[in-house]
């Protein structure tokens, strides 16, 4: 016999304690390796944590609720091997040391994050992998929760070879930790009563509430809705991805133009870069753009900090950094502090325009809508020119509509005269 | 080294095999007097007489079975189709005679067929053939197709001097619009080898004939705007067609673009993808793509056969998908 220390795992680089949220065996109950033992919460994360080894459950040190310190021993399991006692140093989520139980899987919805409005979106759960990708994975002894945590730069987010030779790479060079990232919790069916299921929110789905409630509560939501001719950013687009993406091994989108066009306007109208506390107007002298990113469960929003310091290049880096740690779930809390100003991207789904709500305490959100391809009237003929519909709601109680109409009107401008000969 | 036009280059192997070797002689229409349809043979005839020159009737059927017959009896025969179309007239020889003695009879069949093929030059649906694809399946025939002088002589002087019967595919599109560098030494190109033509990283164009051009044109445009580099793999023989070094630049580059520009369906592209997905599918990063001629006869209207033929805009959309896949 011997006795398994079970630990509280480490769901990020920045986490330094978890929560118990509840236990999913009982002292004196048998679990195998990889099984379930218990859900915990973290700042970051819900994750279910299966178990480190197989055996009895004979000790739980920390009760649902209870919040300690990673690496805290939470749990004793006792097994059939040698009498040493053995502590399971689990860093992050312990799911990756062989495949996972087939029917504990099965009804676990996946935790692919994804549809980030920067790099191509895609549910990595569905990504086709082609021959040679899953090739290379197996000779590099990358598994395959690994693999569907890689960024993927191809059609419909698929992981192309330089994807996967880049990875290998910087995994070699040690800047990839080899466990993937932790899996949130799955939605728990608490009750079920009348063909009602009762569901528990998760943490992000609760703060996420909370903050949108907050909000509307707060600011007096106004909304306008412009539209662009996006004809030369399409154009110097369509000239610079392909070299774009072979420097810079990501594509080129149409996020990092956005955020320069907003930033420009920002700098004509600090007003619009400000937030309200009490009756006193705080000006910002720096600009932080929020970049929202859709997760599979929820939504987060990194900030580029001091934006206006950055070229066209330099953004659209940031960009991709941070939309692909918040899919792998490498953000750290600073970087989603400290915003200005957001952009939202419902164009992302294909929708024209939304009315996003305020990122508190900031001022205003601008929603980038789809770009499409649209018949309009230039010197009384008709053209087609890509377009697109950019929705701005802000705080009424110090933007007035002459100063958002005007604000949005310039984000217009820089869009439409964009300078095509400068360097990306 | 000698510049020559590509139909210079197809003169000039046939000219000094006929030297080499007094059992190298010619036959087709009007290939003597006339000097043949495109003038391949000009002249051929004052300097090697009526019996190695030979005008024949209007019978591909006679042409390629006396062919067939003298190839047997130990010479070497050149057979001229006046236009690659008019094989079809022959095909009974060809495949049921010509494919077949060494195999029965344990003879060799030393002969060459030429073959003029190919649109481009508004030549309508009798005149513009590609039929490579129907002597590509059937066993005992070797198929050459040149796409530059160089190869053009070389693989003529390898067809001749090989001991089976060999189809040689020239194109007439290329015949004075291709130049380059033919040695006046004597050498040969190997049948069965491919030739890389163009080195690259990113995908392959694995393509032969006239086609050849329009993948270099469209490589170069593509690393001018997009950076990215594409390999260019001459065929340079059908059958046997050069597996080893597709398979290596299969290995190397992951993508496969197969062009050529005989019709899509049934066309010899089939053929090579399903031997890399048969020998290289562990390499493969995207669905192997293909571009032939469209699937109708050959259109006689100039801007229908522009459309009907691949061309460097068509390739460069189809390997930008390949490279963005």
């Amino acid at each position: 016999m011997a006795t398994v220390e079970v630990v509280m795992p480490q769901m990020g680089e920045s986490i330094a304690e978890g929560t118990v949220v509840k236990w999913h065996k009982k002292i004196g109950d048998q679990v195998q390796k990889d099984e379930t033992l218990l859900e915990i919460s973290t700042d970051k994360v819900d994750s279910e944590i299966p178990s480190p080894t197989s055996g009895t459950l004979k000790k739980i040190l920390v009760e649902e609720n209870e919040t300690v310190e990673v690496q805290t021993v939470i749990a004793h399991i006792e097994t059939e091997g040698n009498g040493e006692v053995q502590q399971e140093a689990q860093q992050e989520a312990p799911a990756e040391e062989k495949e996972p139980e087939p029917v504990e899987e099965a009804a676990e919805p996946k935790s692919e994050p994804s549809a980030a409005p920067a790099p191509k979106e895609d549910k990595p759960k569905d990504r086709f992998y082609s021959p040679l990708v899953l090739n290379i994975a197996r000779k590099e002894n990358v598994s395959m929760a690994e693999l569907e945590n890689v960024p993927g730069s191809g059609a419909g987010g698929r992981v192309t070879k330089k994807d996967i030779l880049k990875y290998i790479e910087v995994k070699k060079a040690g800047k990839v930790e080899e466990r993937p990232a932790p899996e949130p919790a799955a939605p728990q069916v608490e009750v079920s009563r009348d063909g009602v299921d009762v569901v528990a929110m998760d943490t992000m789905r609760k703060k996420i509430a909370d903050h949108m409630v907050q909000s509307v509560k707060t600011s007096p939501h106004v909304s306008s809705v412009t539209e662009a001719d996006m004809s030369r950013i399409y154009a110097f687009r369509e000239k610079h991805k392909g070299t774009f993406e072979k420097r810079e091994g990501f594509k080129l989108t149409y996020t990092p133009f956005m955020v320069d066009a907003v930033i420009k306007a920002l700098k004509k109208y600090p007003m619009i870069n400000a937030s309200i506390e009490g009756d006193k107007i705080l000006m910002k002298k720096y600009i932080n753009i929020g970049v929202a990113v859709a997760l599979e469960n929820g939504l987060i929003v990194p900030v580029i900090k001091n934006a206006d310091e950055k070229n066209l290049t330099g953004i659209a880096r940031a960009v991709n950094d941070l939309a692909v740690r918040a899919r792998n779930k490498k953000l750290n809390p600073e970087d989603v502090q400290g915003g200005t100003f957001t952009i939202t991207n419902p164009g992302i789904f294909g929708n024209l325009w939304g009315t996003p709500i305020i990122n508190q305490p900031q001022l205003a959100i601008l929603g980038v809508g789809a770009i499409k391809k649209r018949p309009v009237v230039v010197d009384d003929m008709i053209a087609i020119k890509p377009m697109v519909y950019i929705s701005m709601s802000y705080d009424h109680r110090l933007i007035d509509g002459a100063l958002g109409g005007m604000f949005l009107q310039n984000v217009v401008e820089n869009l439409e005269n964009f300078d095509v000969k400068q360097n990306i | 080294m000698p510049i020559q036009t590509y139909i210079e280059a197809i003169s000039s192997a046939l000219w000094e095999e006929m030297e080499r070797d007094k059992e190298v002689f010619l036959l087709g229409e009007d290939i003597a007097d006339y000097g043949g349809a495109f003038k391949v043979t000009k002249g051929f005839v004052d300097k090697f007489g009526e019996d190695r020159v030979i005008d024949t009737v209007l019978a591909e059927s006679a042409i390629i079975g006396a062919a067939t017959g003298a190839a047997l009896v130990g010479m070497r025969p050149v057979a001229e189709m006046q236009f690659a179309d008019f094989v079809t007239c022959g095909f009974n020889q060809l495949v049921n005679n010509t494919a077949t003695t060494h195999y029965r009879w344990g003879l060799p069949v030393p002969m060459v067929v030429r073959l003029p093929a190919g649109g481009n030059i508004h030549g309508g649906p009798f005149h513009s053939r590609n039929p490579e694809a129907w002597f590509f399946h059937q066993p005992g025939l070797k198929l050459v197709a040149p796409s530059t002088p160089y190869d053009a002589k070389g693989l003529m002087k390898a067809a001749i001097r090989d001991p089976d019967p060999v189809l040689y595919f020239e194109y007439k599109y290329l015949y004075r619009r291709i130049k380059g560098d033919v040695p006046s030494d004597d050498y040969e190109v190997p049948i069965g080898k491919a030739d890389l033509k163009r080195e690259g990283e990113d995908a392959t164009i694995v393509t032969y004939g006239p086609t050849v051009h329009i993948a270099l044109d469209a490589a170069k445009e593509i690393a001018n705007n997009d950076g990215y580099t594409i390999e260019v793999l001459d065929l340079r023989s059908l059958m046997p067609f050069d597996k080893e070094t597709i398979l290596e630049s299969v290995k190397k580059t992951n993508k496969v673009f197969i062009l050529h520009e005989d019709t899509v369906t049934g066309g010899i592209g089939g053929e090579i993808s399903a031997f890399i997905t048969e020998h290289a599918f562990e390499y493969l990063d995207a669905p192997i793509k293909r571009m032939g001629s469209l699937d109708t006869p050959v259109p006689y209207a100039p801007t229908l056969e522009e459309e009907f033929l691949p061309n460097k805009k068509k390739v460069v959309q189809v390997v930008k998908e390949l490279l963005e896949f």
